[in-house]
């Protein structure tokens, strides 16, 4: 398991994304709510670049007591990552697919040396 | 470039390339050697509206052709096409959507014959069928008058201008302006015979069609007289009667896309025009295929105890529909079991045509039908182009594929 330098933390503003090859193995990095995470780029529907398209929050529908529905909402805190080819929708935190969290991208684990930062691959 | 996410949170993407975006669709074709394979994608799209400008005078009724570059002048006033209700783009999450007006193209060719060539090289596929994308609604519009004027002046401008520049790489089922018996056949009678012209196609989008009328009879002979196919391509339509109660876009587009094909179809087998035009290939287009297995069990048990309603049929109605064709996209891939077993039913190996449905969100890319762990490797050339090699008479670009049609029993010729 090799470091893979990703860049440095002082350059990879909260809420940015990088894409770091190593052959044809791709990897998308994510800085979110301060910390990193790293996932394989292939997406496990149709193998499309699922770190590449747009970061947004969990949908949720909050029920009452009596199971009226409060209708569509934005989770508060819960961040989603969405492959752009079909809308597969990842949960930033851990790569479990959001309506099936048996589906799973790899996950890369993170480090931060000083102000450089790394994916361990 | 910026996309809207949450709370009009602003998330920075990059601009659209589409031979950017398909680089790992690229990659599959590379490992699955798909460059040996011919591929047809039997259903791919384009934005006709992007077009409107050189479509609309092609129209032939001085008044109605008024009216509809009137509509869509600076400002405009109204809408010339019948839109449907929805959410495609899933809110920006599917980024082509949104992103699609920054692509860039030159001005030596169209810019849908630019873009075809970008995703159909990614994928790996050969031959599209190029569809139009607001039009599947001109069934909804009204005027029939003003369908013919629509379907008319696009089929002159997709034969006259864009398949031309398309290096022979896009071919087209043209728009039959359905609700206009008439003109339906003088559609046939003037575009049949063009270049790039494959047969016909029925947009399913229809709250009244019969499909039976004695009155497209002439319609349906002329088509086969000329050895072309009709399609049926089917949409959904959430502002219909049937629909309004789906408070979920999801709701309408799954089952809209399936239900208008299953009513059409039914009333195709029912009326035994499988009799009548035995030799008219008929396509069912991008309505998945979990509905076929349905519908045949469910009209055979039906005609066994109601024969005297349908007296033309000589046989079941799932026999009539094996002998139909069907494009896979969007391939409902959630159990193998179920759809090895579908596959069985419809004769997949000689009546499933391969289709991405590009540039629409749910399209399928050929890997779909080629991973498919079920499949011999006769099906899997046969339903990624062998079959509709022979239908639509697409010559192989290469050598290879040339050898892999004539292997498997597919090569007609070109």
């Amino acid at each position: 398991m090799a470091e893979q330098f990703v860049g440095k933390a002082s350059e990879f503003k909260d809420g940015e994304r990088q894409i770091i090859r190593i052959g044809e193995d791709e990897i998308g990095v994510f800085r979110h709510a301060g910390a990193f995470y790293a996932y394989s780029n292939f997406c496990l529907h149709q193998g499309g670049p699922a770190c590449e398209g747009l970061t947004i929050a969990r949908v949720i529908e909050p029920l009452r007591e009596d199971k009226t529905s409060m209708g569509l909402h934005f989770h508060e805190s819960d961040m989603n990552f969405v492959c752009p080819w079909h809308g597969y929708e990842y949960d930033m935190k851990t790569g479990e697919h959001v309506a099936d969290r048996r589906i799973k991208l790899r996950k890369y684990d993170v480090v931060q040396k000083g102000d450089e930062v790394y994916v361990l691959a | 470039m910026d996309l809207i996410a949450d709370r009009g949170r602003r998330v920075t993407v990059e601009e659209l390339n589409t031979t950017k975006l398909l680089a790992h669709a690229a990659k599959q074709v590379k490992d699955r050697k798909f460059d040996d394979v011919l591929i047809v994608d039997t259903d791919a799209h384009h934005y006709e509206n992007e077009n409107f400008a050189e479509i609309l005078p092609y129209m032939e009724n001085e008044v109605l052709k008024q009216l509809a570059l009137s509509s869509r002048a600076k400002g405009g006033r109204g809408n010339v096409m019948p839109s449907g209700f929805g959410y495609q783009d899933m809110g920006g999450r599917v980024t082509r959507y949104p992103l699609r007006a920054s692509e860039k193209t030159d001005d030596k060719r169209q810019r849908d014959a630019q873009l075809g060539d970008r995703w159909m090289n990614a994928m790996g596929v050969d031959y599209s069928c190029l569809f139009p994308t607001g039009m599947l609604n001109v069934g909804l519009h009204p005027q029939k008058e003003m369908e013919f004027e629509l379907c008319w002046a696009y089929a002159r401008w997709v034969t006259e201008k864009a398949l031309p520049d398309t290096n022979g790489r896009m071919y087209t089922m043209l728009c039959l302006p359905f609700s206009d018996p008439e003109g339906s056949l003088r559609m046939v009678e003037t575009f049949g015979d063009r270049k790039g012209v494959g047969g016909f196609m029925i947009t399913s989008v229809r709250e009244k069609m019969s499909v039976s009328d004695n009155a497209y009879m002439k319609v349906y002979r002329a088509i086969e007289e000329r050895g072309l196919a009709i399609a049926f391509h089917s949409g959904p339509n959430w502002g219909s009667n049937t629909f309004q109660s789906c408070n979920r876009f999801l709701s309408a587009h799954a089952l809209g896309f399936s239900w208008f094909n299953i009513l059409h179809c039914t009333n195709w087998v029912v009326n035994g025009m499988g009799e009548r035009f035995p030799k008219l290939p008929v396509l069912w287009i991008e309505a998945g295929l979990a509905w076929i297995p349905f519908l045949m069990q469910r009209l055979d048990h039906e005609y066994m105890l109601r024969p005297s309603e349908c007296p033309v049929l000589k046989k079941k109605p799932s026999d009539y529909m094996r002998d139909m064709f069907y494009t896979s996209q969007p391939m409902e891939i959630q159990d193998m079991e179920a759809l090895e077993t579908t596959f069985r039913m419809i004769n997949a190996e000689t009546q499933l045509l391969y289709a991405s449905d590009y540039p629409h969100w749910d399209f399928d890319l050929p890997s779909t039908i080629w991973d498919l762990p079920f499949l011999t490797d006769k099906a899997r050339h046969n339903i990624l182009g062998g079959t509709a090699h022979k239908l639509f008479k697409l010559p192989p670009r290469n050598e290879a594929q040339k050898q892999n049609l004539v292997k498997y029993g597919n090569y007609v010729g070109g």
